[in-house]
């Protein structure tokens, strides 16, 4: 193992972990932002709301993520003059953008998935307590549901930012410098296969477990009305406690 | 619908060596998920130890990488330790071997959860009956164990199936002539990249409905014999 190559090439790595994360980052944000309505379509009483979502998320989670990004990166190269025609080329011929919207069209289904899933298993009684209470339908949605729901998602969407993060690492086919790509590029020009790619995975583990870690932290505090009893901190003999 | 400009053999073809890995692979990944499972559940300390690491590295580090360092990395790492030791090895691994080979390490680590989960859901009354009827450990893993566990593990499994054929999608990284390599080949000679990979979507789609069709009817199957909650 040739420990020198690996430690010369830790900066070309640092800036592959940017990419991943800056990946990472901004196709979670925007695929959440997306996976908000289409939970609410999914789980529309009206059918042609509903239709449209469910055809969407099947697609998008019946197809690899591969065939997904070589659809648009190399498909949109067949639609040249129409995509010019209306000013879309510029952003269609960068790896980059489109590696970034076929990212956040992917997350988007899987995590209007969860949400779907959080936002059907709010409890009944506190929808009906809300009402009870005279808040209109948009307020109730926002004060009491989605707070709701997000608590209720939270593990099932840390595993699916978990899941995007190491998906990224497919941008490295089409020529984006990610971790992946960097170890790609640094494998084949010094024939040091298995260091760069270990190096490459030991980033990744590293990436992984840092936000899991980060997120059964905040999932604590998030949750921490639900954890027993015996897990609270005892109540001290002295301030303005609320135990009895 | 689609002109394919007479390249649909080959992404038939293509399809069918992607069921043809996403089959092996799986039945591969089955055999790894039970013995892995068992190592989780009755192992020693050290035996456990080792299958965590392998499931922590499993679950951290993406299939692309994996991949590529199977495919690359092994070999040339073979080679080195050979020549360290005044061997000299050519080695060069079958991309078929190499994509089943870790898609089978991966997917191996999911099915060896869904197996301890479904183990763990067989009621404890089950093996103490078998055990007080005189059935010796192996018997009671196989006839009144094993059974019940596959009806606890069939929808876990299901789900493993249905991420495991669209891993396979990343072979094609490294040249097997599956479907998504396949597609990639048509539509490089023929300059109809959206309308080939859409047949590839469209493929990969025909695959997931027909094995979410057979799994509802096998979990049927299976749940034959047991009450259900009719409404």
């Amino acid at each position: 193992m040739n420990f020198d190559l690996i430690v010369e090439n830790i900066p070309r790595f640092l800036s592959g972990l940017v990419v991943t994360l800056e990946l990472t980052v901004a196709s979670c944000v925007l695929g959440f932002a997306l996976a908000v309505p289409l939970a609410l379509m999914r789980l529309s009483p009206h059918r042609r709301w509903r239709w449209p979502a469910t055809a969407y998320v099947l697609f998008v989670r019946g197809t690899p993520l591969l065939a997904q990004i070589f659809l648009i990166y190399y498909g949109s190269g067949q639609f040249v003059p129409a995509l010019k025609a209306v000013g879309l080329w510029t952003f269609f011929r960068e790896p980059w953008f489109c590696a970034l919207l076929t990212l956040t069209l992917n997350t988007a289904a899987y995590t209007g998935e969860i949400l779907r899933g959080a936002i059907a298993g709010v409890p009944k009684g506190e929808i009906e307590a809300a009402r009870a209470c005279g808040m209109p339908r948009r307020l109730r949605f926002r004060r009491i549901v989605l707070p709701r729901a997000l608590g209720l998602a939270w593990p099932a969407y840390t595993n699916e930012i978990v899941y995007q993060l190491q998906a990224t690492s497919l941008v490295s086919i089409i020529t984006l410098m990610d971790i992946t790509g960097v170890a790609r590029v640094i494998a084949s020009r010094d024939f040091a296969f298995y260091e760069a790619f270990l190096t490459a995975a030991a980033f990744y583990l590293v990436l992984v477990y840092g936000v899991l870690f980060v997120a059964r932290r905040v999932e604590r505090r998030l949750l921490a009305h639900l954890r027993p009893r015996e897990a609270q901190p005892t109540q001290r003999g002295f301030g303005f406690g609320f135990g009895r | 619908m689609f002109d394919l400009q007479g390249y649909g053999w080959m992404i038939l073809d293509g399809a069918r060596l992607t069921v043809l890995v996403g089959l092996a692979s799986m039945v591969c990944a089955i055999v790894v998920g039970l013995v892995v499972a068992l190592a989780k559940l009755f192992g020693t300390w050290f035996v456990r130890g080792a299958v965590e690491v392998y499931t922590t590295i499993v679950r951290g580090v993406p299939e692309l990488v994996l991949l590529l360092l199977v495919y690359y990395g092994v070999p040339t790492l073979i080679q080195d330790l050979g020549a360290a030791m005044g061997l000299e090895l050519k080695i060069a691994i079958n991309p078929f071997l190499a994509g089943v080979g870790t898609i089978t390490f991966i997917y191996g680590a999911f099915a060896s959860e869904v197996f301890r989960a479904s183990y763990l859901a067989v009621s404890k009354g089950q093996v103490e009956a078998a055990r007080a009827l005189g059935f010796n450990g192996f018997l009671v893993f196989r006839l009144v164990v094993l059974p019940q566990m596959l009806r606890y593990a069939l929808p876990g499994l299901g789900n493993v199936w249905m991420v495991l054929i669209k891993a396979t999608a990343l072979i094609s990284v490294i040249q097997l002539p599956e479907l998504m390599r396949s597609a990639d080949v048509a539509a490089r000679t023929t300059r109809m990249p959206f309308t080939f990979f859409f047949v590839a979507c469209l493929i990969y789609l025909a695959i997931t409905l027909v094995s979410m069709w057979l799994q509802s009817r096998a979990e049927a199957w299976a749940n034959r014999g047991v009450e259900g909650a009719r409404l």
